[in-house]
């Protein structure tokens, strides 16, 4: 069976739990700029470069995923949503993008397929790819709408090169996360087309958009459904929303994507609205019985956590949804749907 | 799903953004001026374009620059960028380089089998990996297709390569190829048929597909006369939608309907589309020389007159009856006057009448008509409603009398007559034409309306009414004109009036001139002359000696020869009452509250309503009428454009009721049985008492009721709410809207008294249960039994209604009122009397003799002088 095929079987008998963020962990450990830095030999501070940890310090990052994997997490996803060229530039860190990679694929392959030997849980490996710093949809130049800072190739190649290294480490799938900029996430899928024509095989796409305010349209302005129309040709293994808001603000938008998207739906909010400090301070249990009631209306497959969440959030999820039968895939309309900002259909 | 899904059946593609489509927008791109060039998108998206096509396969552009340069601006755009964008180029690097700039899912434009299937495969995977939806153009290695085979031929061929390596067969768009059609060359005939023979046939071949096309290459051979050119286009949708055809690049703008196109040039058309017969080229070649050079030259127009002077502007917008810029307009007029030191009023008297004297010889050489005229009205109004606050604070400054109208004109319609469209109409057409009007409205009592012509120096009185009581109000003005010394001249208009009527029984009470203007068109001619120094005299003399002639022919005509009553009774048609209509299946009072008006508007009778605006013809053959047709149009289009608002908006109310009560004739009455209330009313017909020829009979509506025992319905329907409406068009100064709802409101009121009329027959009363009647033929009055109203022919007494309306508490029922000369409230409301009998029919009462008279008198239990002036239009 290929991984599609996996999680497809898998996710049709129950909810399927996805891990939590790395970063807040990350910070809880304290690392020093040395320690960030390891014996890379960059000459840049490495300070918070969270990413460059997969391969200095792989012991706390097995930890982490280890912590999620007990929580009941099958869906763990690698920690390096900026780990591509563009975003490791900022710490003069672009020449260890592939060890990066390859290393933070290989810790959390290893922890899973240690945790499946032990209880025979069928668990899967996401390669994550942030959506880079850099949009491909708009100007960083107000005077001059037209500008763009970088072409669709060069970021189809950063992705390339990224998602290449995660195969390498040993990925399933490859998370597409936290998509603010469309036209990034069409060059992402652009770069893994190439990559299984090149490696011969299916490389199966999780991609994952987030919502920039609440009327429900991301940073490039494209509603929920008009994102599903332009990146449906990547035959995802799953769709969904990550960040963005808390669970609460999510739920129009969830019952929206999960009405129309004939593939597995999978939600990953924050733990609730930032207080006044910055910090999330949702409860576990708040949380949980927010995604709950999207399980219970039969709108979820796969359920997790993003910023703000720790593994006792994704615990409380994985108790409250257990038993709670998961979303049926449902059968895509016909007829042709083009869009632009905003979704088009023309009648079969 | 969500708001915002648009969703489409037939998709129009804008062609603006295309050099090879806009000359335009390939002038701005070549200058490099892309932000106008980004707003030429805009428009088209503002203007309802669903997909944005971009094209900018030019020779000396460097189209792959081009087109992302203008891609990524146009996503800079959310006004733009919300809709999809058609990349379309013949290149695949200018194809590729655009996919990459956009951030949806587009459509590609196009890919081909013209290089081999390995080029078209690869482009299709690409498209596939990049999310966009392909036209594929029918075009192989060996060319592109012509003949309906090779179409569906090399569509088949592609649909199955492309299905083969997974591309989305709802993504697919084929373009079967439009080719000019009536080129002259003998091939190229068939090219049309060809393509939508095609498009059915791949359709049903090609599962989940859509086909595309090019319109304007259709049309190539007729290039430079656009009216042919969208005629063409127009009658090719309208047949190749049907068959398949889904999306078409095309100007949506310069789309005509199907149905306004000229009937002639819409067969000539498709004649050569369908490919209808040998010669249909050479028919449509010599017909086009006809509407060579017309089009453009209007179209040049409504692009230019905004670019004139102000004074040609405002000419043009009251001849055209355009009011969007004519505050704007005439507020550029007063200013420059204004800095010129000359004074507001002068805009008036200016450019203003200038404009409207065009407007007045146009009218008065039959090349415009009423519904124009009055749209020249509105933009006028609108005009002076901006002028007068700057005339107004001048006042104080100026000398009174400065301001010069033509003359001035009090107008009403009569005490007791509620109706005005008509004397509205004249109003418009009066003021358009530099006249001083003062309307005083309706029923209007005489003392009014002199105290106002006497206060207001005024040049002369019109006076309207539609119901017959009317015309003797009409006689009581000119009286009490008389009595109270007066010279003025007085104008008579209205349904009812007539020169004979005028000439007998008006003209003899008022020393001064009195004149019967036939319908508004002559009005303006009539008060010009009147007030001409040269002409009055003549012209009060000469109508003057033509109504003493028209006097004169009646004193010594031999009238028509009456028969006593005696004897015309004698001569009444023999009824079989054996084939009287079975009792009602629900006898008694039913009322409607609010009858939809949804259901009414099947029941509409257009002729009427044309002629209210003198538009003469029956309906629908008057909106191709070669004279009037073109106003008949845009009227008709004007007031199903307002049909649609009054029924999704409510703005008005059906309310009607219907009774069907036991009866028995007596004689020339009908004797009504109220069981219940223990009582009888007593309805008093007239009978025909002309001598008649041959066989016919002396008819009287009783004759239809059997004196053995009967039944007998009476209705009374309005149409309420319309006031409201119609003050606030008039605080706007748009008579227009004004007249045209209250002509709707007579059509909804008509077409009440049909649609119960049918619900009385069918289920009511049921004595025609299974009748099934197109409104045609309910027009045509082919069903069984008749509505005859009180005031009409067959029932002439007007005074008959408020027996009627007490038999239905119509006030109570139904909302409506009676004036005192029995006119109903709501104006748009009608009443009468069901007669079930087969036999029954409608005539004409036509004059009576004295007998009669003192004989009805008797019966309805009135005096003698009152039902004389209740009978006067059938007296002697």
């Amino acid at each position: 069976m290929t991984a599609r095929e996996r999680l497809l079987a898998e996710a049709a008998k129950r909810i399927l739990i996805k891990d939590g963020p790395y970063g807040t962990a990350i910070q809880r450990a304290k690392l020093s700029a040395d320690d960030y830095a390891g014996d890379t030999g960059l000459s840049q501070d490495q300070k918070g470069n969270n990413d460059l940890v997969n391969l200095t310090q792989p012991a706390l990052i097995r930890q982490v995923c280890d912590s999620y994997i007990d929580a009941g997490a099958h869906v763990l996803a690698t920690n390096t949503f900026n780990a591509n060229r563009i975003s490791q530039a900022d710490y003069g860190a672009e020449a260890l993008v592939r060890e990066i990679n390859v290393s933070a694929a290989q810790v959390i392959r290893e922890a899973v397929d240690a945790a499946t030997a032990r209880d025979g849980v069928v668990r899967y490996v996401a390669g994550a790819v942030g959506p880079t710093n850099k949009t491909l949809s708009l100007s960083p130049d107000v005077e001059d709408p037209g500008f763009r800072e970088v072409t669709f190739d060069e970021v189809k190649d950063v992705y390339r090169e990224q998602a290449a290294a995660l195969v390498e480490g040993g990925v399933d799938f490859i998370l597409v996360e936290t998509v603010f900029d469309t036209l990034n996430c069409k060059a992402a899928i652009m770069a893994v087309k190439e990559l299984e024509r090149e490696l011969g095989h299916e490389l199966p796409l999780m991609l994952s958009l987030t919502l920039t305010d609440l009327s429900g349209r991301n940073l490039s302005g494209h509603t929920v459904e008009a994102f599903w129309y332009t990146v449906r040709h990547a035959r995802p293994a799953t769709i969904g929303l990550n960040c963005s808001f808390g669970a609460e603000q999510l739920r129009p938008h969830v019952q929206l994507l999960s009405g129309i998207a004939d593939t597995l739906l999978m939600v990953y909010p924050n733990a609730g609205l930032p207080n006044e400090l910055g910090e999330y301070d949702e409860a576990p249990e708040q949380t949980a019985a927010l995604v709950k009631s999207w399980a219970e209306s039969g709108r979820a497959n796969i359920l997790g956590g993003c910023c703000g969440s720790t593994p006792e959030h994704i615990a409380a999820i994985a108790q409250a949804v257990e038993g709670v039968a998961p979303r049926r895939i449902p059968k895509a309309p016909e007829g042709t749907r083009l869009a632009g900002l905003e979704p088009f259909t023309m009648a079969a | 799903m969500t708001d915002n899904l648009s969703s489409a059946r037939f998709v129009n593609i804008g062609e603006r953004t295309n050099v090879t489509g806009s000359a335009r927008f390939k002038k701005l791109v070549m200058a490099g001026d892309y932000a106008a060039a980004v707003e030429v998108a805009r428009q088209q998206v503002e203007n309802g374009a669903q997909v944005v096509d971009v094209n900018m396969d030019e020779g000396l552009l460097d189209a792959v620059e081009a087109m992302t340069t203008f891609l990524k601006l146009i996503a800079a755009e959310p006004d733009i960028a919300r809709v999809p964008v058609m990349i379309d180029s013949s290149k695949w690097e200018v194809i590729e380089a655009g996919i990459k700039c956009v951030s949806g899912k587009p459509i590609v434009n196009s890919i081909s089998m013209k290089e081999g299937e390995e080029q078209f495969l690869e482009h299709a995977r690409k498209c596939m990996d990049y999310g966009a939806a392909v036209v594929v153009m029918a075009f192989d290695e060996t060319g592109q297709a012509d003949t309906k085979e090779r179409k569906v031929e090399i569509c088949k061929r592609a649909y199955e390569l492309l299905t083969g390596i997974g591309f989305p067969p709802e993504d697919v768009i084929f373009d079967p190829n439009i080719f000019a059609v009536a080129t002259g060359i003998e091939e190229h005939d068939r090219y049309g048929l060809d393509f939508i023979e095609a498009a059915r046939e791949i359709k049903a071949a090609c599962p989940h597909v859509h086909i595309s096309g090019g319109l304007s290459n259709l049309s190539f051979s007729f290039r430079g006369n656009e009216t042919v050119r969208r005629a063409m286009h127009s009658v090719f949708l309208y047949h190749a939608i049907p068959a398949g055809l889904d999306m078409a690049i095309v100007n949506a703008g310069q789309l005509d309907v199907y149905d306004a196109i000229a009937p002639e040039l819409r067969d000539a058309c498709e004649d050569v589309i369908l490919m209808r017969r040998p010669d249909a080229t050479e028919r449509l070649i010599a017909l086009a020389e006809s509407y060579k050079g017309k089009d453009p030259k209007a179209d040049k127009e409504a692009a230019e007159w905004r670019s004139w002077p102000v004074e040609k502007r405002l000419e043009h917008a009251l001849v055209k009856g355009i009011d969007a810029d004519v505050v704007e307009d005439t507020e550029e007029a007063r200013s420059a006057f204004a800095a010129e030191g000359r004074r507001p009023i002068e805009v008036i008297e200016g450019p203003l009448m200038d404009g409207m004297n065009v407007v007045g010889d146009l009218f008065g050489s039959g090349k415009m008509f009423l519904p124009q005229v009055v749209k020249s009205a509105r933009v006028m109004k609108k005009a002076v409603a901006h002028l007068i606050p700057f005339i107004e604070a001048e006042k104080d400054k100026l000398a009174p009398e400065d301001r010069k109208a033509k003359g001035k004109i009090v107008m009403a319609t009569v005490k007791g007559d509620v109706h005005d469209i008509g004397k509205n109409i004249v109003g418009v057409v009066l003021q358009c034409n530099g006249y001083d009007v003062v309307d005083l409205g309706v029923m209007v009592p005489w003392d009014r309306i002199l105290q106002t012509a006497k206060d207001g120096n005024a040049d002369m009185i019109g006076l309207s009414g539609l119901i017959t009581p009317s015309l003797d109000e009409m006689v009581t003005v000119a009286e009490e004109m008389q009595r109270a010394g007066m010279t003025m001249p007085l104008l008579i208009g209205g349904a009812t009036t007539s020169k004979v009527h005028t000439a007998l029984k008006i003209d003899p009470a008022y020393e001064g001139p009195v004149i019967h203007v036939l319908d508004a068109s002559r009005a303006v001619g009539v008060a010009s002359r009147l007030l001409s120094d040269t002409q009055c005299e003549g012209f009060v003399t000469e109508t003057a000696a033509d109504y003493a002639h028209v006097r004169d022919v009646r004193a010594g005509k031999t009238a028509s020869v009456l028969l006593s009553l005696e004897d015309a009774r004698s001569n009444a048609p023999a009824i079989d009452y054996s084939d009287k209509p079975a009792p009602p299946l629900q006898p008694g009072i039913h009322s409607f509250a609010d009858w939809p008006l949804a259901d009414l508007v099947e029941y509409f009778d257009w002729t009427p309503f044309f002629r209210a605006w003198e538009l003469a013809g029956t309906y629908p053959s008057v909106l191709d009428d070669e004279v009037v047709g073109e106003s008949a149009r845009q009227l008709f289009a004007d007031a199903q454009a307002m049909l649609e608002k009054i029924v999704a908006e409510k703005w008005l109310t059906a309310k009607g009721v219907c009774g069907f009560w036991p009866c028995a004739r007596d004689g020339d009455d009908v004797e009504i049985h109220l069981a219940e209330e223990e009582r009888h009313v007593r309805l008093p017909f007239l009978r025909q008492q002309v001598r008649k020829s041959r066989d016919r009979a002396n008819f009287c509506l009783a004759d239809f009721i059997d004196p053995a025992g009967d039944w007998i319905g009476g209705f009374a329907v309005g149409i309420h709410g319309a006031e409201p409406h119609s003050e606030r068009f008039r605080a706007a100064h748009d008579d227009y809207s004004d007249i045209l709802l209250k002509a709707l409101a007579d059509r909804f009121a008509e077409a009440f008294a049909e649609a119960l009329h049918r619900h009385a027959r069918t289920t009511l009363w049921g004595y025609a249960e299974g009748e099934q009647l197109t409104n045609e033929a309910l027009i045509k009055e082919q069903y069984r039994g008749i509505r005859p109203a009180p005031g009409y022919p067959a029932c002439p007494d007007h005074s008959l209604k408020p027996i009627l309306f007490d038999l239905l508490d119509a006030g109570g029922n139904a909302g409506l009122e009676l004036t005192e000369s029995f006119a109903m409230l709501p104006t748009a409301a009608v009443s009468g009397f069901y007669f079930g009998h087969p036999e029954s029919e409608y005539f004409g009462v036509a004059r009576i003799g004295r007998d009669q008279v003192e004989d009805y008198a008797a019966r309805r239990g009135a005096d003698l002088s009152t039902t004389e002036r209740w009978l006067r239009p059938n007296l002697d």
